[in-house]
């Protein structure tokens, strides 16, 4: 068995008045932006949101100086990542780049990518898809096929991935693809910083079952990358996107998602619920607090250097029931309809989070994948 | 620092690096399938707030469990048995007195701390009263009464009963009925407490001043309603500081039953793997279907939950005891509680829903804990109403303050 332990999150003491400043700023930011656009949570997409919090310094928040980042801890980081969720402030646009780009480069970039992409990550300026999954490769993630073949001063790719949410919006992506032979499944793998604009890529809409669009098909067709594209040596590609995953798996956005629902819901049930429902949204609390409490535990780890994998995973999978639970308790305890455009609050915002809840436990790894890995971590495997 | 334990804490303080490997490793099996749960446990609690002190208690406790709690006084305790050589182990290790500071006798270690030892305690299904006589013992030393030599309990420890405290001639006369008192009949000391003109005090009564209707839990755990008709001299009666209210009190309870709790699932979570990796059928480990590996994964959040509600519960404890933070570690260590059980016997098979096998020493603790001082709905509805109260554009800030 591995250690499965949660330590005591570190102590911030510094941290309240870093709260107070970002619930200002929300406060005036966010006062006209409805609950129905909130519920979208980390896939509200506002570019110039993004720009204002890099101005305020909340974008790369841990990294050096040097690169534009801030030198605060991961425990400051994780302040004002919580409270843009709970507000529910559109930071899609920069989320990937803060999350697992930019700590991707930061960890194995050349100097040369450092300068060139961090900062302007930093700034709110520079936006990351990511590119792992395709159409044969989900949940096998070794799978992948789209290949890129060194030629004279770089490389040249072909494939498709899938999936790839804001792709349209974004500036580059870390391309997670093959460069060795075919039968090495993880030795084989490289990444790459890729410039979305160059020619013969091709970003094509997936509308999702609300009829949205947020993720996309990218095709790449003989597209030609400069040998500086690459990240992180050659062939350690398997590495580095697990690493990767550590971080994507492992922030508060894992139980949040619909937090802006159980907000609304409070309001509805307005000063004098029955016991049932008071009972139903206390236990939801909860939930959230001990979440909260384990989560904040692995940003401590990560902050350490340490790669709590485990963890973020036992948080994300019991993070995705909460989020996929508020909406099914809400519609129980209030006789609402769910409806996306509806002019009742709730039912607006119940309408989106039922509708976006399968994801909560697709996206980022599937329940059954992050069983799996617990289950490895336990020894079964 | 007066109790042995006491002083091995301070040797280690003063000493480091400390030895490690003790030695107290059993073999799994059918005969003593409560295994180790040492030092290598994966939820050995770790980290800044887990002092070398923390390690100490967890080594020397385990160690001192792991001799005295095979299946065998388990058993025992079950027929309804008093461990009398057992307690009296615990107690030359000084471990009723962990809460207490130094100054008034104990071995002062913080709340915490304490909360990990129960929390140890409770891996092992030790079956006496050492959660409570802990707490006892912290209430009388707050109110400046002196400690309780043998077991102690605290009543009342239902919310609903009231013990009633009226002045007499020289002294003081407590009165009235306590349900479920946990160890009543055989504290050697009860802690009674009640309200009098808008103080709590503390009472210190003698069992002999106590009537006692036997109970049990469904662990076979002394539960006991008491029929208090008792007085107490001026010197045996003293009010509790601020912060010891009886909801406090009560919180305690919760904060100490949700770290025994998450003692006993982590413990659960450890055997059923261990089995699901011995037993084969269709030729391999029942632990290789994905069916299986896919509940303990289930189980392992539900324990990861319940480690980190000990762990909110047990720091709340330790800032002057906050209801909130406390109300919802023990509910989602009491939901965890029932769901651990469950899965626990779906994978042991008929083997796990037998008397022989040990699995049920904790399986039936945890769903009698659960219910203990408040059970989920209990908390919940707390928490609920803060939520409620705070409204729509509070319920955030309540919960980013806790
Ligand atoms: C909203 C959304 C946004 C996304 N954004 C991105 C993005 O930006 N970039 C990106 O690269 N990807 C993205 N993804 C893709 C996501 O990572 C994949 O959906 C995910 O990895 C699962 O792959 P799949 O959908 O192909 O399902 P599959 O892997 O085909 O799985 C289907 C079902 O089979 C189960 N299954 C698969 N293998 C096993 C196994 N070994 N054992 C047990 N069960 C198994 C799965 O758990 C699942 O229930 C996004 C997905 C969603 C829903």
């Amino acid at each position: 068995m591995q250690d499965f332990s949660f330590p005591a999150p570190p102590a911030s003491p510094d941290t309240e008045s870093l709260r107070a400043e970002v619930r200002e700023f929300l406060g005036t930011e966010l006062a006209s932006r409805p609950a129905s656009e909130r519920i979208k949570s980390w896939s509200g997409f506002d570019a110039d949101f993004s720009r204002k919090l890099g101005e305020r310094g909340w974008i790369g928040m841990t990294w050096p100086k040097a690169y534009g980042g801030h030198e605060r801890s991961a425990l400051e980081r994780y302040v004002v990542l919580e409270e843009l969720l709970a507000a529910g402030a559109p930071v899609a646009a920069h989320w990937i780049a803060d999350r697992q780009s930019g700590p991707l480069i930061l960890k194995v970039g050349t100097e040369e990518q450092k300068r060139a992409f961090l900062p302007r990550i930093a700034a709110g300026e520079c936006f990351f898809c990511i590119g792992m999954s395709e159409p044969d490769s989900g949940s096998d993630l070794a799978a992948v096929r789209t290949r890129a073949v060194p030629i004279e001063g770089g490389w040249r790719v072909n494939g498709t991935k899938l999936w790839t949410t804001y792709a349209h919006h974004a500036h580059c992506m870390i391309l997670y693809c093959r460069t060795g032979a075919a039968e090495e499944r993880h030795g084989g793998t490289s990444q790459f910083l890729v410039d979305l604009t160059l020619p013969g890529v091709t970003i094509r809409p997936i509308a999702d079952l609300s009829g949205e669009r947020h993720f996309n098909e990218v095709v790449f067709e003989d597209v030609v990358l400069p040998a500086s594209a690459l990240i992180g040596p050659e062939g350690n590609g398997w590495n580095q996107v697990m690493s990767e995953l550590a971080y994507e798996r492992s922030g508060p956005e894992r139980f949040l998602s619909t937090f802006v629902l159980l907000v609304e819901l409070i309001r509805a049930l307005g000063a004098s619920p029955s016991d049932q429902a008071t009972d139903a949204a206390g236990r939801l609390g909860a939930q959230l607090v001990v979440l909260r409490r384990l989560s904040r535990s692995v940003a401590g780890m990560l902050q350490k250097g340490e790669n709590p994998a485990l963890q973020a995973a036992v948080v994300k999978d019991m993070g995705a029931i909460v989020e996929q639970e508020i909406p099914e308790i809400a519609r129980q305890l209030v006789a609402t309809e769910p409806a996306l455009r509806s002019p009742d609050v709730l039912s607006a915002v119940l309408g989106y989070a039922i509708l976006n809840a399968p994801a909560f436990s697709l996206r980022g790894g599937t329940r059954e994948i992050l069983r799996g890995i617990i289950a490895r971590g336990l020894g079964l495997r | 620092m007066h109790s042995p334990f006491g002083q091995v804490l301070k040797a280690i303080r003063e000493n480091e690096p400390r030895a490690i490997p003790l030695g107290y490793r059993t073999e799994r099996s059918f005969q003593n399938p409560l295994p180790d749960n040492g030092p290598e446990s994966p939820f050995t609690p770790r980290g800044p707030k887990v002092s070398e002190t923390s390690q100490i208690v967890w080594d020397t406790a385990a160690r001192l469990f792991t001799e005295q709690f095979t299946p065998q006084e388990l058993h025992r305790a079950e027929a309804g048995e008093w461990l009398g050589a057992q307690w009296d182990r615990i107690e030359e290790l000084g471990l009723p007195l962990a809460l207490v500071p130094e100054e008034d006798g104990g071995v002062g270690l913080d709340a915490i701390e304490g909360a990990m030892l129960v929390r140890i305690a409770g891996s092992f299904a030790v079956p006496l009263p050492l959660p409570e006589t802990m707490l006892a013992n912290r209430l009388l030393a707050a109110a400046g009464l002196p400690l309780a030599a043998g077991p102690a309990t605290v009543a009342p420890v239902r919310l609903d009963d009231r013990l009633t405290l009226a002045r007499t001639e020289g002294g003081w006369r407590l009165s009235g009925v306590a349900h479920r008192v946990p160890w009543g009949r055989s504290a050697a000391v009860l802690v009674g407490l009640a309200e009098h003109e808008g103080r709590v005090l503390a009472v210190r009564l003698t069992g002999a001043q106590v009537r006692t209707e036997p109970g049990v839990n469904l662990a076979c755990e002394p539960r006991d309603t008491l029929r208090i008709e008792g007085v107490a001299a001026e010197s045996a009666v003293a009010p509790l500081p601020d912060g010891f209210g009886l909801a406090e009190c009560f919180a305690m309870g919760a904060a100490l039953r949700t770290a025994a709790i998450a003692g006993a699932v982590g413990r659960v979570l450890e055997m059923t793997v261990g089995y699901a990796n011995d037993r084969v059928q269709f030729g391999r480990p029942i632990g290789k279907f994905q069916a299986i590996q896919q509940s303990l994964a289930i189980m392992a959040g539900h324990a990861a939950a319940a480690a980190g509600s000990a762990d909110v519960a047990a720091e709340a404890m330790h800032d002057g005891t906050v209801l909130l933070p406390i109300a919802a570690a023990k509910a989602r260590a009491g939901e965890a509680a029932g769901s651990v059980a469950t899965i626990a016997h779906q994978v042991h098979g008929a083997i796990g829903f037998t008397h022989e096998h040990s699995l049920h020493f904790l399986t039936k603790r945890l769903w009698s804990w659960r219910d203990e001082f408040g059970n989920e709905a209990h908390w919940n509805r707390v928490i609920g109403r803060r939520m409620i109260a705070a409204g729509a554009d509070g319920v955030w800030p309540l919960i980013a303050a806790l």
